[in-house]
């Protein structure tokens, strides 16, 4: 492999601590290395920001809901289809883009890992063929437990060692990376057109609430030691007033301890944690309760989140909170789709306008601001959009503007038709604060890699770490004249380097690169009664047989990145 | 010795049944027996045992007959076909793996083809009244599992889902299903008296043409509004009486085919179909699910979704990804004469499409890929056939509810003979070539 040096930059890099510093990055057989043979090819990065590749926590990029997105919505295409270009394939879609051009858009922007946020285990197959056809980036799925009938069933007795076993089980056969709760209980008692609101809202038939099934798969997830923690979609997501079922969800945590061998802290992830920082009673006196949340979260180090940040755009929301949906649909009255899957989860979809002429949605803006702003951690707090649910993750530049600059955010707010309601139900007004690019590097790199459990391949320019590099044309030396070139500068890297490959210079893509799909390979000991169990659903209740359930085979992925786990003890 | 090869997947219709057994010879070259499949499955597999099977490819000389050629004389034909054509139409794709339909993707990508699957000619129409209003729908086994109230509507699975009901939507014992055909009311609305429409509890023989009409009649009673004495042929006391049945589930679903998508008024009927399923969720939880009928037409939709945004119907000749149907479908190209070279994998429009759109094929360089003799390789200027997807080699398929299922390869094919997979990816190497494409 060839190798490269990158001269010059101003490097940020928190897992060093280096901030700014003039340093030469050397790439050699992939990873990063202390120094380089006379013949590396030179990055010139004078006057540059050099950063670890970016690391995406939490995004719906492939899988059943997203290709529903796309096969519903032709509307999503106008204006946005590329043409074949080189070794770019032809992409389309602005809200949920082709996988080709989800790929090139992620490498362009300066990412390189990115993580799909629910994969329904029965669909895995599907998943694995969309990341297998998103080039560049690295990818895992989480796939989805907070509803699914073993869990529900194992945790009504507390079942925590089944729990366990069921879960290594599952993230084996679908080459999973991590465990996704949505809405947990409330997806299942959708199966009857109900919903759980509360942490104590009983499921149906199941008689189990949500309180005990997210403190039984945080503990199920401790006792195998994963890499990621419990990764969280509370209940009673975008209604007035959530944040208190966000709050008791979040209390959830207290006595429980993160064990694990690869770095991690925390023993639950926060996600969007936008959409669950509502107060008020209705619409009317929607405010935003992003310092209760962010208080608790600053108070207690056992508890990662991402922001979710509304970009004001026009987009396609989707969820395994297929209640959510529907409820969405009756509120906006747009295109409603949804899908039930047999014995663990469901999803919907529906297209959402986030105007700035709704006050409603100039405080969601407000708020998914307001939280990464007030977090003191920001190694606990990453940047998100939720894509496509608040705004397609091609908006990053502009949520970056909007968080290094107090002007950029004024020039937002004067421009909302409700201006003054959202001064008065938000405090984004009042808020100076502008972050630095270290705290970026931390909030889009080092962070969200560390969550992972990815802390020591990712999210970092450490020698002997994974060469993940992007090189943005900013100079962090010169005072910023006007904040749009912030999200100039971070929208097209000069360079980004993928495991060592080059992947984009100035802009365009250069490589398809050595895409690996990253899956959590679990031994875990032997379970009789669980092994039993699932052959018995298979038998009874699955459509399917279980010899046919597994994500098996080259097609689905050709280049696996296992991690491995030893749960034996 | 035979070996017995369980869990096998069905190649054949969209309920892609995936617990056949099969029989084959100690060598592996014989399929000898099939079980747990229906008489259409079951024959779908044996007669890739025929000895008459054309196993080397034909292209048709000037005088008619068929002279034998090698595979890659075929590739060399496809490849020059394709990069000659102005405007090519690759068509099919229903009845191949996903992973062909990805290479084929590649192909209509340098070609700048009109890519199209037989959705075109089926629930394409499903798919146009989706885009207008969504589709509260489900997986199989929520239906077994939960489904109280289940409508049929211009569709008939005794004969063209055979095992439908029987694996998930009437007579299984689900989860909370406990006594199978009894926990379930069963409506089929049919102008005919199908072996489906004679199980029903209720059938409303509606007069044909009519559907639109009687959704939307159901609509209104649900609503407990007034009705006139009869909405296509139906009383309006039977009407209210299917509404009721309907409301009063816990959880119903509607599935429908082609007496809806393909009759009078088309994707209209489906928006009233769907749009009576999201009015029922006010009540209860309903559903609706299209009875797709290649065993993997809706992976064709999924493939291309992913890869280009639409799921059928895509004119690629810009160089970028386009989606008019009824401009650029395949019907519509063929009889406007605008296509100047065919490529047809995996289905017969031969025998499908009108003829006026069957003579736009005989007057252009065709190429048809596909295992059987049929009338599309009869009016094709080369026939390719291959193994036999689900039999002969594996690859992924997507159910009619999109739950993807990899079907597996339980016999060899014919000696030397090769896969829609292997065969593109021939074609795919000479056209980069001639392309001049990396």
């Amino acid at each position: 492999m060839a190798e490269y040096i990158i001269r010059n930059g101003h490097v940020f890099d928190p897992v060093q601590g280096i901030k700014g510093d003039k340093k030469d990055i050397c790439i050699k057989d992939g990873k990063i290395v202390d120094k380089v043979g006379s013949s590396a090819k030179v990055i010139d990065a004078k006057d540059k920001t050099v950063m670890a590749g970016a690391v995406e926590i939490h995004a719906h990029i492939a899988g059943p809901k997203v290709n529903l997105g796309r096969i519903y919505r032709p509307e999503d295409k106008l204006f946005s289809c590329t043409p074949t270009k080189g070794m770019e394939r032809m992409g389309s879609g602005a809200s949920i883009p082709t996988t080709f051009k989800t790929g090139y858009e992620y490498a362009k922007m300066g990412y390189t890992t990115a993580m799909e946020a629910a994969m329904p285990p029965l669909f895995s197959r599907h998943v694995h063929e969309e990341i297998r056809d998103t080039p560049i980036i690295d990818e895992g799925a989480f796939p989805v437990f907070g509803n699914n009938w073993f869990v529900l069933e194992y945790l009504k007795n507390h079942e925590i060692e089944n729990t366990a076993a069921y879960m290594a089980w599952l993230l084996n056969v679908t080459k999973g990376y991590a465990v996704k709760v949505v809405n947990p209980g409330g997806t299942e008692a959708w199966g009857w057109g109900l919903n759980c609101l509360t942490v104590n809202d009983p499921v149906p038939y199941f008689d189990i609430t949500p309180a005990e099934i997210v403190k039984g798969l945080m503990e199920a997830n401790e006792y195998l030691g994963l890499p990621h923690s419990v990764h969280i979609h509370p209940n009673n997501l975008g209604n007035p007033g959530c944040y208190e079922t966000t709050l008791d969800t979040l209390k959830l945590t207290e006595g429980i301890k993160a064990k694990n061998k690869f770095g991690r802290e925390q023993v639950l992830h926060l996600t969007h944690t936008q959409f669950h920082s509502y107060g008020g009673t209705t619409w009317a006196d929607f405010e935003s309760k992003a310092k209760e949340v962010t208080d608790y979260v600053n108070k207690n180090k056992s508890i990662t989140i991402d922001t979710g940040n509304v970009t004001l755009d026009e987009t396609t929301t989707m969820t395994a909170d297929g209640p959510f949906e529907h409820h969405l649909t009756g509120l906006n009255h747009l295109k409603w789709a949804n899908v039930d899957v047999e014995l663990e989860t469901a999803a919907g979809v529906v297209p959402y306008i986030y105007s700035p002429n709704i006050s409603v949605c100039a405080i969601q803006w407000a708020i998914g601001l307001e939280i990464p702003l007030m977090m003191k951690d920001p190694m606990r707090c990453y940047i998100t959009t939720d894509h496509p649910n608040a705004g397609p993750f091609t908006r990053y530049p502009r949520v970056i503007k909007w968080l290094m600059s107090k002007k950029a955010r004024d020039v937002q707010v004067d421009s909302f038709k409700h201006k003054d309601k959202v001064l008065s139900q938000t405090s984004i007004g009042s808020l100076d604060r502008e972050l630095s690019l270290y705290e970026l590097a931390q909030m889009t790199r080092a962070g969200p890699a560390k969550s992972l459990g990815l802390g020591s391949m990712v999210g970092g320019l450490k020698p002997g770490m994974d060469a993940d590099i992007a090189v943005y044309n900013f100079n962090p030396e010169k005072p910023v004249a006007n904040p749009d070139d912030i999200e100039k500068a971070f929208s097209r890297t000069a360079a980004t380097f993928k495991s060592g490959v080059q992947v984009v210079s100035n802009g365009e893509i250069v490589s398809n690169g050595n895409k690996r799909t990253l899956w959590v390979s679990i031994k875990a000991k032997e379970n009789a009664q669980v092994a039993r169990d699932i052959a018995e659903k298979f038998v009874k209740y699955y459509s399917m047989t279980q010899a046919n359930y597994e994500a098996l085979g080259h097609h689905f992925v050709p280049n696996p990145f296992a991690i491995e786990v030893d749960a034996t003890n | 010795m035979t070996k017995t090869i369980t869990d096998v997947i069905c190649p054949f219709c969209g309920t892609l049944c995936d617990d056949v057994e099969v029989v084959v010879s100690d060598d592996g070259k014989k399929l000898l027996e099939v079980a747990n499949a229906c008489v259409i499955g079951t024959e779908k597999f044996l007669h890739s045992q025929e000895p008459d099977r054309v196993t080397r490819p034909r292209l048709r000389q000037e005088d008619g007959s068929w002279k034998t050629v090698s595979y890659e004389e075929a590739a060399d034909y496809t490849a020059k076909m394709l990069a000659k054509a102005k405007k090519p139409l690759m068509y099919g794709w229903s009845s191949t793996n996903c992973e062909a339909q990805s290479i084929g993707n590649e192909i209509a990508e340098i070609a700048k083809s009109c890519c199209d699957n037989t959705a075109a000619v089926c629930h394409g129409t499903t798919l146009i009244a989706v885009q207008d209003i969504g589709l509260p729908s489900c997986t199989l086994g929520e239906i077994k599992n939960r489904a109280d109230r289940v409508i049929f509507w211009g569709c008939n699975p005794a004969h063209a889902h055979p095992r439908h009901m029987s694996r998930y939507s009437i007579f299984p014992r689900g989860f909370f299903t406990g006594k199978g055909q009894m926990s379930r009311k069963m409506v089929v609305v049919d102008p005919r008296c199908t072996d489906t429409a004679k199980m029903a509890d209720v059938h409303l023989q509606i007069q044909q043409g009519h559907d639109y009409e009687l959704l939307d009649a159901l609509r209104v009673a649900l609503k407990g509004e007034w009705l006139p004495d009869s909405v296509a042929g139906i009383p309006a006391e039977k009407i209210r009486e299917v509404a009721d049945i309907m409301k009063s589930g816990r959880f119903g679903i509607i599935f429908f085919g082609m007496g809806v998508t393909q009759s009078l008024s088309k994707n209209h009927n489906i928006d009233a179909a769907i749009a009576l399923t999201k009015d029922l969720n006010e009540h209860t939880k309903f559903s609706i699910m299209p009875m797709r009928g290649h065993y993997n037409v809706t992976g064709s939709g999924e493939v291309f979704a992913w890869q280009f945004g639409f799921p059928y119907s895509v004119d690629l000749t810009r160089g970028f990804a386009r989606y008019n149907p009824g401009d650029s479908s395949s019907v519509d190209l063929l009889t406007r004469g605008e296509v100047d070279a065919m490529f047809t994998i995996g289905s017969d429009p031969g025998a499908h499409f009108p003829i006026s759109a069957v003579k736009g094929i005989a007057k252009v360089d065709s190429v048809c890929i596909d295992p059987h003799m049929t009338p599309t390789s009869g009016v094709s200027k080369l026939h390719v056939p291959v193994a036999f997807n689900g039999v002969e080699c594996g690859g992924n398929c997507y159910r009619m509810d999109n739950v993807p299922i990899d079907c597996r390869k339980v016999v060899e094919p014919p000696e030397g003979m090769l896969t829609d997979q292997e065969f593109l990816t021939m074609v795919l190497d000479r056209l980069k070539k001639l392309k001049g494409v990396a």
